[in-house]
């Protein structure tokens, strides 16, 4: 069957099985590979990417279930060459390290401060309790994500 | 707010990591993202059943399915001599079975196939006939005479047993404890458990069938000895073998090993001439590569009334699953495991290990143990637990009473270890102090009254990391020593080959930084290359915490031989002797002038230039060397983790976790911190979650991340890190290593946190992990086996 998705703003048409998943779609068919594929039971978060607007695991998501919506993936976090405050946060507070599970942490990160964009130590905690990171004990990864709201704040201030 | 992008920095110090910059745009590049064209794709038919007799294996129709190239068999490679493959530890694993399966999720068959999912369908087309036969599950019934033999491929081996090991001196151990005022001792279980890093194990093989090179993008910690492995393996001519080991997503000790799945992509490309992936999916991950632990002991402690502990005595059964393919210092069956006499100062120790094949994975060393070190600490500090029990005395007081002394330094231990430095009671005095010890213990007293229950545990582990030095450790007669190549640029970039592989520990900045150090070179002007044979020196990798002390230690010294020749070449260009120079930092001057100077900058063009240069100084600013260290490192650290366990369930929440560790000098503090972060969840997990556990048939009960549990954001606390600073006396900035310190330290705190908990129901001891059900059947008086589900 055919779909179409628009990936970060540019559509993306191909010729799939009905059973291909949205994580596939994304690394195979549009050829981008910051989202990863990390456990096929939706327990591990990194294959995390943007459906309409929502978080999503994208290796429970078919392919043609996504068919004429919008995704965004971690390579839509930068505009116009400047990078989003979640990933200057990651790497000012060292939220990462193999960098397997960023790119699902960041999406997620990014959806979290939209919606709350001061958010405590506990609901930041809370919004990636369904993703796991096996190098930075989650520590960082709050400390990036707090250290990305105050950014905005300050800028928002100044603007 | 400043931004993130670089900055000029030199030297040690908190840095932003060089390799985000592509990590968090998505642009890094796992083994998974390689695409190569004409590519194929693998996958492995994989053993339902734990221990079963292969009758038949029919492979046609899955040979029918669209899109299938091959189907390879144990048969198939039998003919090429391929079906069995040595392991690290000298004996041999199936690569594809032939005779019998002898785990559940062994290598069976191999499919190769245009595109992922075609193989995985053509898999489910194999059929093979098994005569099923009873599993060798609990390690402890593994050498019981009527147990079934599962190794009958090996001639004379008529039983399950690998091996005897044993360390210290027996008979003056035996002494000690038959003087011993007090004698405890206790059964204790360090369960299997998987590291479970996120990104799965893969490799992408590609034979070029002209030139006959091989190349290997592959999930490999250790890239060089895993070529030299496949020359001799394959009878790969090893300077046509080229490995590439690209950003790997976490390693823990699971990617050190050589798996089945590495070589039939191999074998694929060679079938096909065409390049061939396998990345294996997470339940074949979990039920197949490299678990941890598994060590059933039986310590016991002798003391004297008054808690002076005396000695100590341990026997273990190891089980090392059907193969016997630990990845450690091949001298050291047990690993490092007789560091168990930990951080105490003794009189007598004795240890023995009883290696058994069971139906179970291959493996038993990996997940950040330091070779086994985990078990030890683990062993040692429960049982100065256990002894605390016993004496109704506080445990921090006595460990206090009995830690090493700075003045013991370098110590001798019972079993032969030499500690190069270390100032324990600071750091216990430290962690006590963060903790607010006796405050805390006085909001336990005051909870007791009222049926509360809060535990506050205590542990400090002693690391022993940096293996070499060669002439006692090597792996497969690769002495472990590695080397290091530095090239200063004419315009004074910097190029630095190392031997060792970053699975996140942040190599491509601290090795810079060490440069940097050395040189007086900004960071972002150092370039460091890793993870690619035909690019770097020759070197063992990077596992058991040994890349800062061993080839960070050869990182400086390779730098220090650059700044000897720059020194010469500054002196030609100043037309003083080399002997009038001195350096500065970045610069040699004339001794007395600073303002005749030459910076490395202007050395490294003068050295590329038609300066002229004394007789026998070649131009140039390069140099290589290999370090092989004069002994390990020893990096040390107290821990001290509050509980609150839930009467009614026995859940378990981590309200705090104090670490101090003191890792020597600290070359980035922020990848330091960030080391320890990562093993404190790692010590969470373990101490109340993680099990790979198995039924009576050998069914693995934790094959996704479903049944094995991993901890999250929810059930980790804010870390309250400390440190102390005891520089390494041997190693040349001082540096001990940290990648494991917290994996080590942190699950016995975490336990004697939650059994100090339930001390008033008179609970002694209870294994990992402390689920809700395991603390409640110990507050019930029926502690469980955590490892079987068996009745």
């Amino acid at each position: 069957m055919q779909v179409t998705i628009t990936i970060n703003g540019s559509a993306e048409t191909h010729e799939v099985e009905p059973r291909l998943l949205l994580v596939h779609f994304i690394r195979e068919q549009a050829g981008l590979r910051g989202t990863h594929w990390g456990c096929d039971t939706s327990n591990c978060g990194t294959c995390v990417v943007w459906l309409d607007g929502k978080p999503v695991k994208s290796c429970t998501v078919f392919a043609a279930m996504a068919d004429g919506h919008e995704v965004r993936t971690v390579e839509g976090l930068e505009q116009g060459g400047q990078l989003d405050p979640v990933q200057q946060g990651f790497m000012e507070c060292h939220g990462l390290q193999c960098g397997f599970c960023t790119p699902g942490m960041l999406m997620t990160a990014r959806a979290l401060l939209d919606d709350n964009p001061d958010p405590t130590e506990t609901e930041i905690r809370v919004a990636i309790s369904g993703q796991l990171c096996r190098c930075t004990g989650y520590e960082n990864i709050v400390r990036s994500v707090r250290w990305a709201a105050e950014k905005e704040a300050s800028e928002e201030v100044t603007a | 707010m400043t931004t993130v992008e670089e900055r000029p920095h030199t030297g040690f110090g908190r840095t932003l990591r060089k390799e985000d910059v592509r990590l968090v745009r998505g642009k890094g590049n796992y083994v998974d993202d390689v695409r190569l064209p004409g590519m194929l794709h693998g996958a492995l038919l994989r053993s339902p059943h734990a221990h079963a007799k292969i009758l038949s294996i029919d492979t046609s129709a899955a040979e029918a399915m669209p899109k299938v190239l091959a189907v390879i068999t144990g048969e198939t490679l039998k003919g090429l001599g391929l079906a069995w493959m040595p392991t690290l530890s000298y004996d041999v694993q199936a690569v594809l079975a032939t005779d019998k399966v002898r785990f559940q999720g062994q290598e069976v068959a191999f499919v190769i196939a245009e595109d992922h999912y075609a193989a995985r369908d053509a898999v489910e087309m194999i059929e093979v006939d098994y005569e099923p036969l009873p599993a060798v599950v609990d390690a402890k019934k593994a050498l019981d005479p009527d147990a079934p033999v599962i190794r009958d491929d090996k001639e004379n081996q008529a039983n399950n047993h690998i091996f005897d090991w044993e360390s210290g001196d027996q008979a003056k151990t035996d002494e000690v404890f038959a003087n011993a005022e007090v004698v405890v001792a206790q059964d204790i279980l360090y369960p299997r458990v998987h590291p479970a890093p996120l990104e799965t194990c893969g490799s992408v093989a590609d034979m070029d069938p002209v030139t006959g090179k091989l190349t290997l993008y592959t999930t490999s910690q250790a890239p060089h000895a895993h070529r030299t492995v496949y020359a001799l393996v394959a009878g790969l001519p090893e300077h046509k073998i080229r490995v590439i080991a690209p950003d790997i997503g976490g390693g823990f000790g699971n990617k050190v090993g050589i798996y089945p799945g590495y070589v039939m992509s191999i074998v694929g490309s060679i079938v096909t001439g065409r390049p061939v992936k396998w990345v294996e999916d997470r339940a074949e991950h979990l039920m197949s590569t490299s678990f941890a632990r598994d060590y059933h002991m039986r310590g016991e402690i002798a003391a004297t009334k008054d808690g002076k502990i005396l000695g100590l005595r341990v026997n273990v059964i190891a089980d090392h699953g059907a193969f016997n393919a630990t990845a450690q210092p091949t001298k050291f069956p047990a690993g490092f495991f007789h560091v168990f006499t930990g951080s105490y100062d003794l009189q007598a120790a004795h240890c023995k290990v009883t290696g058994v094949y069971t139906n179970k994975a291959p493996g038993g060393v990996a997940y950040a143990c330091s070779f086994r070190i985990t078990e030890a600490v683990y062993l040692v500090e429960r049982m100065v637990d256990v002894l605390a029990y016993e004496l109704k005395a506080d445990p921090a007081e006595l460990r206090m009473k009995n830690l090493l002394q700075p003045e013991q330094f370098p110590y001798t231990t019972q079993t032969g270890w030499e500690y190069d430095s270390g100032d324990y009671p600071k750091a216990l005095k430290l962690a006590m102090d963060m903790a607010g010890y006796d405050a805390l213990r006085r909001e336990q007293a005051e909870k007791r009254e009222r049926g509360e229950l809060m535990g506050i545990g205590v542990a400090f582990f002693t690391e022993a990391v940096g293996a070499g030095p060669r002439k006692h450790m090597d792996i497969l007669g690769l002495g472990m020593a590695d080397g290091a190549e530095l090239r200063i640029h004419p315009t004074g970039k910097a190029v630095l080959r190392i031997s060792v592989k970053t699975q996140g520990q942040g190599h491509e900045t601290t090795f810079a930084q060490i440069v940097g150090n050395e040189l007086g070179l900004p960071t972002a002007d150092i370039e460091v290359v890793h993870g690619d044979t035909d690019q770097t020196p020759f070197g063992l990798g990077t596992y058991g915490s040994r890349s800062t002390p061993v080839s960070g230690a050869a990182t400086a010294l390779v730098a220090r031989k650059i700044r000897d020749k720059a020194r010469i070449v500054a002196a030609a260009m100043l037309e003083v002797s080399p002997d009038d120079l001195e350096w500065a930092g970045d610069r040699f001057h004339v001794k007395g002038d600073p303002e005749q100077a030459k910076t490395i900058q202007e050395i490294a063009m003068a050295a590329h230039s038609s300066l002229e240069l004394p007789e026998g100084v070649e131009g140039h600013l390069d140099a290589t060397t290999v370090y092989n260290p004069p002994n390990l490192t020893y990096p040390f650290g107290a821990y001290i983790c509050v509980v609150d366990v839930d009467p009614g369930t026995g859940g378990v929440k981590v309200r705090r976790f104090i670490a101090v560790d003191d890792c020597g000098v600290r070359i980035n503090p922020m990848i330091v911190e960030g080391q320890v972060h990562g093993g404190l969840a790692d010590g969470v997990g373990m101490a109340l979650m993680q099990v790979i556990a198995f039924d009576e048939e050998g069914n693995h009960l934790g094959a996704s991340f479903m049944d094995y549990l991993l901890p999250t954001a929810l059930e980790c606390p804010s870390w309250e890190l400390g440190e102390t600073v005891t520089p390494s006396p041997h190693h040349p900035i001082g540096a001990k290593g940290v990648g494991e310190s917290a994996t080590v330290g942190s699950p016995c705190a975490v336990v004697n946190a939650v059994l100090d908990a339930i001390k008033p129901y008179g609970v002694r001891h209870a294994d990992m992990p402390l689920t809700p059900a395991a603390v409640w059947e110990a507050m019930q008086g029926r502690p469980i086996r955590t490892d079987l589900a068996i009745p």
